[in-house]
């Protein structure tokens, strides 16, 4: 059980926090043909879109409602109708996400009374799901407005039914934002190899796995979860929750359909990765496929590998909480330490993360952490290069956003298979590292002139 | 900051888009909006400030997003490079507590870092809950004797160059002028070669590639005092009143400082760049001819006559690798021509600039270069940027990072021209760097490999082949 330690400072510096909306936003670009557009300021919007390009080097649909100082003073509902109007018509989406920002949530708007607004003055566009959500990006962080996000989709699109089970190899999946475009296709193999069929909300696998397509440009997202898909969502057997974020969003699904759920807090490392091999096989009623058994193996044989490397390895983790719980887990089945966790914002899974105190707080608290206890290698975004490189030690890199090299969205920490590869390149990253004993030379040791002539240069 | 500042600010003088009718930026329209806020273009004209502790009052988003993601080089302090914002609570907007805590905010950032001064940005929701950033700042800059400029730039007053010119508004208002140069030190000083002071305005250093320029400005006898603010110092800053002459950078949204630092000081001003041979001959040739001394006239033009010599030589290879490529360019206002005759300089025949931002003034400009027909896009969409490309046979998009993958997505070759890039074009060498990036995209194989349709493909292409 670890002891949260509050926020003390008045400044952050080197902010690990992205924003709400920003996470929002991203949940809404895992839905197929949707497009978010965030209620704030035109900056709201460029600042957040260029963090998602540079992070998946994706073109990323956002637009905004452009509040100005006239409709911030007076009243923006207008640009809310009007944007919701323009989208429309010019790009004909599935789906709108509609996510507020500080901007719009001072000013006191009231979001859902804009969309039946909408819907009153034209009911042309009927047929486009507007999903409105409060994310303030004066609370929480990016994963809780992805969290709130989904929460908010499930309510929009997912009727009230009692089917559960009428498709019997169907099977819902929440996808909490710790988990990558690689993830998401990880855990969609993962599941087809029990015959199942997953429908993952919201499908970043789909959508921002970075792949050219026959079209030249989409306004909208080019894959994701289909609206179609979301709607059945309550005649699947089962749903898996992945995350304790979305523990609310799971509530509500399963009190909207009736589906069974089965959470888990993270698919990282041996033990989490069986227990969810061993819901699917009591789910599909299928045996663990023998592909699944030789990954597993192979992860086992990695462990021994690497338990050199890595037991007793000081780490030091800044993500956000799902992730933060997610790799301390991992690390600590291998024998590793967490010697310092930072989070930017609270949430209910910090209290079991495995280790002694997390930190709410910014890459400064994770630098001064670090330094106090001797920590040998840092889990964090790019925003963790500079700190890594001050302390002279290694950078894993996870989380958002990962701008300063490539393909850090493709990568998969989940299932046998990509935690094999963890273990082998957070075994390397400590093996680039080894600390020599410093050689003694005795008192009473003579060498001989030639011997003390650089040794190992070749002479001619 | 009160409608009435904000639309003092927009109606720019020297601006050549007040001699239209409508001043300056049009409204945003809901749901069809791209680009940066006012926040977002103060920041980008005053991050690069090195010694300075940038401190963002708001709430998350707008330092969250963007901390440390500018491509500006620095030679010695790297203090813009931490990110730093009171990030605001829910409890902080409601109970009113920012400008408590922008005061301690402000102490931290002194204590921890010992700052040449501290520039707070106000943003949107502080802007909106009325926190007193010039009451705030005037007092801890009493409190704590490091001074404390308030950068009054909510993100909802409007347009990136609006908050260009909120930026250059600050520092005329609150630090330009509070300072006198240094002497010249004596190991700088070379016989016959009397220094002269001159400033920029609008350089941003990114990529470093101002560096490929300042070498020259030495051996000219020219020293930069201030840049606004590629590289610079606080101390620089407030120096630039005494400059000689001073250059604005494609940068129309800071013609305000050059104005009134023209206005107050007497420093005349010039608007030019360094992309290009041409161009940046003409630079140098502008300072000179605004100092006015014959000695550094004749230096200068032995110096362009060395220089452009060199740079032809160096750049003859490539010329006959890119000659006769077709360009389609698209890029704001300056640079719509600036970057068109450093695309000349190489041989390449550019069919269309985008003119969205550009003045009456830039347009001529364009004409003169690219002739009458000349096609002038205001339209930038993604839509409108692809079907030009095909319909004009074009090679190679030239853009804004916005369109990087706009580009990538449809398959074709594509430089970008704008601030996050990571390669330096200024001056004559970075025209070498320019030829190498334009002819490492427009001949690489892959192009090629991404529009053949697989072999079991029958009827299906990948792509459509857009130059075939």
């Amino acid at each position: 059980m670890a002891e949260i330690i509050k926020r003390a400072k008045a400044l952050s510096v080197n902010p690990l926090k992205a924003s709400q909306p920003v996470g929002a936003a991203l949940a809404f670009l895992g839905l197929k043909n949707a497009i978010p557009m965030l209620h704030g300021s035109q900056g709201c919007t460029a600042f957040g879109k260029v963090f998602l390009v540079r992070h998946f080097r994706e073109p990323i649909p956002l637009q905004t409602t452009a509040m100005d100082q006239i409709s911030t003073v007076m009243s923006a509902d207008e640009n809310v109708i009007e944007g919701l109007k323009t989208i429309c018509e010019k790009s004909a989406p599935e789906v709108i996400g509609l996510p507020t920002t500080s901007l719009s949530e001072a000013q006191g708007t009231d979001i859902r009374r804009l969309v039946r607004e909408f819907r009153d003055k034209y009911p042309q566009y009927a047929d486009v799901a507007i999903v409105p959500v409060n994310t303030p990006d004066y609370s929480g962080c990016l994963e809780s407005g992805f969290a709130l996000a989904l929460e908010a989709i499930v309510d929009t699109l997912v009727p009230t039914t009692r089917l559960a089970g009428r498709r019997h190899k169907q099977v819902n999946v929440l996808a909490s934002s710790m988990l990558t475009p690689g993830d998401i296709e990880a855990v969609t193999e993962w599941i087809e190899c029990f015959g199942l069929r997953p429908v993952v909300l919201p499908d970043l696998g789909d959508s921002l796995d970075g792949h050219l397509v026959d079209s030249e440009y989409s306004a909208l997202t080019i894959g994701g979860t289909p609206r179609s898909e979301i709607a059945t969502m309550g005649e699947s057997v089962a749903t898996l929750v992945i995350g304790r974020s979305l523990s609310r969003t799971a509530d509500l699904l399963k009190a909207r359909t009736g589906v069974p759920d089965y959470r888990f807090d993270h698919l990282m490392g041996l033990d989490a990765g069986d227990a969810f091999s061993q819901t699917l096989s009591e789910i599909s009623g299928q045996p663990v496929p023998d592909k699944l058994e030789r990954q597993r193996a192979q992860l086992q044989d990695a462990m021994v590998d690497t338990h050199f490397m890595l037991g007793f390895a000081r780490i030091a983790l800044a993500l956000d909480p799902d992730a933060l719980l997610a790799f301390a887990a991992f690390f600590a089945s291998l024998g590793a330490e967490i010697v310092a966790a930072v989070a930017p914002a609270r949430s209910d899974a910090l209290a079991d993360i495995i280790c002694e105190s997390v930190q709410i707080g910014d890459l400064d608290d994770l630098e001064r952490a670090a330094v106090r206890e001797n920590a040998q290698m840092l889990v964090a975004s790019s925003h963790g290069l500079q700190v890594a490189e001050r302390l002279g030690i290694p950078l894993l890199r996870a989380g958002f956003p990962q701008y300063d090299w490539v393909g850090g969205y493709a990568r998969g920490w989940v299932g046998y298979r990509n935690a094999r590869q963890a273990l082998f390149d957070i075994a390397n990253l400590f093996l680039g590292q080894h600390h020599e004993i410093p050689a003694y030379q005795s008192i009473f040791r003579v060498e001989s002139p030639r011997a003390s002539a650089r040794a190992g240069v070749v002479h001619h | 900051m009160k409608a009435s500042e904000i639309a003092v600010l927009l109606n720019e003088p020297a601006c050549a888009h007040n001699t239209r009718e409508k001043s300056g930026c049009a409204r945003p329209k809901p749901g069809a909006t791209a680009g940066g806020c006012s926040f977002d273009g103060a920041q980008i004209a005053l991050l690069p400030i090195a010694d300075v502790a940038h401190i963002v009052h708001g709430s998350i988003a707008c330092a969250g997003s963007s901390w440390d993601n500018r491509g500006t080089r620095t030679t010695g302090p790297a203090l813009y490079r931490i990110g730093m914002t009171t990030d605001l609570s829910e409890q902080d907007v409601i109970m009113g507590r920012g400008e408590k805590r922008l005061f301690h905010a402000i102490k931290q950032a002194i204590d921890s870092y010992s700052p040449a001064a501290v520039f707070v940005y106000a943003t949107c929701a502080t802007a909106m809950i009325g926190d007193d950033l010039e009451a705030v700042c005037k007092a801890a800059a009493e409190r704590w004797d490091v001074p404390v400029v308030p950068v009054d730039c909510a993100g909802f007053y409007g347009t990136k160059n609006l908050g260009n010119r909120i930026a250059g508004e600050a520092m005329t208002r609150y630090v330009i002028g509070t300072r006198e140069p240094d002497a010249v030190p004596e190991s700088a000083q070379r016989a016959g070669i009397k220094v002269h002071d001159v400033s920029l305005i609008g350089e941003y250093n990114i990529a470093g590639e101002f560096w490929h320029v300042a070498p020259l400005f030495d051996e000219l006898g020219l020293r930069i005092l201030a840049s606004l603010s590629g590289d610079s110092r606080f101390r620089d800053i407030q120096t630039m009143h005494r400059a000689e002459a001073s250059m604005v950078v494609c940068a129309k949204a800071l013609l305000n400082v050059a104005r009134k630092v023209n206005v107050g000081w007497g420093v005349p001003y010039f608007e030019g760049s360094f992309y290009g041979i041409a161009d940046a001959s003409q630079a140098f040739r502008d300072f000179a001819r605004l100092i006015g001394d014959d000695d550094l006239t004749a230096r200068t033009e032995a110096m362009i006559v060395r220089e452009e010599a060199k740079i032809n030589a160096a750049l003859e290879p490539w010329r006959g690798r890119l000659k006769g490529k077709r360009v389609l360019l698209y890029t704001g206002g300056v640079k719509s021509w600036s970057v068109v005759s450093a695309l000349q300089d190489l041989g390449m025949e550019v069919v269309a600039t985008g003119t969205k931002k550009s003045t009456g003034e830039d347009k001529a400009r364009i004409r003169e270069l690219m002739g009458e027909d000349a096609l002038m896009i205001d339209d930038g969409s993604p839509k409108v940027l692809l079907s030009t490309y095909k319909e004009y046979g074009a090679d190679i998009l030239i853009a804004g990072g916005r369109n990087l993958y706009t580009a990538l997505k449809a398959r074709i070759p594509f430089l970008d021209i704008n601030q996050e890039r990571e390669f330096g074009y200024a001056g004559y060498t970075g025209m070498i760097e320019l030829a190498r990036q334009l002819a490492l995209t427009i001949e690489s194989p892959v192009w090629q490999s991404v529009r053949r349709p697989a072999p079991w493909a029958k009827t299906k292409a990948a792509g459509v082949p857009l130059t075939a």
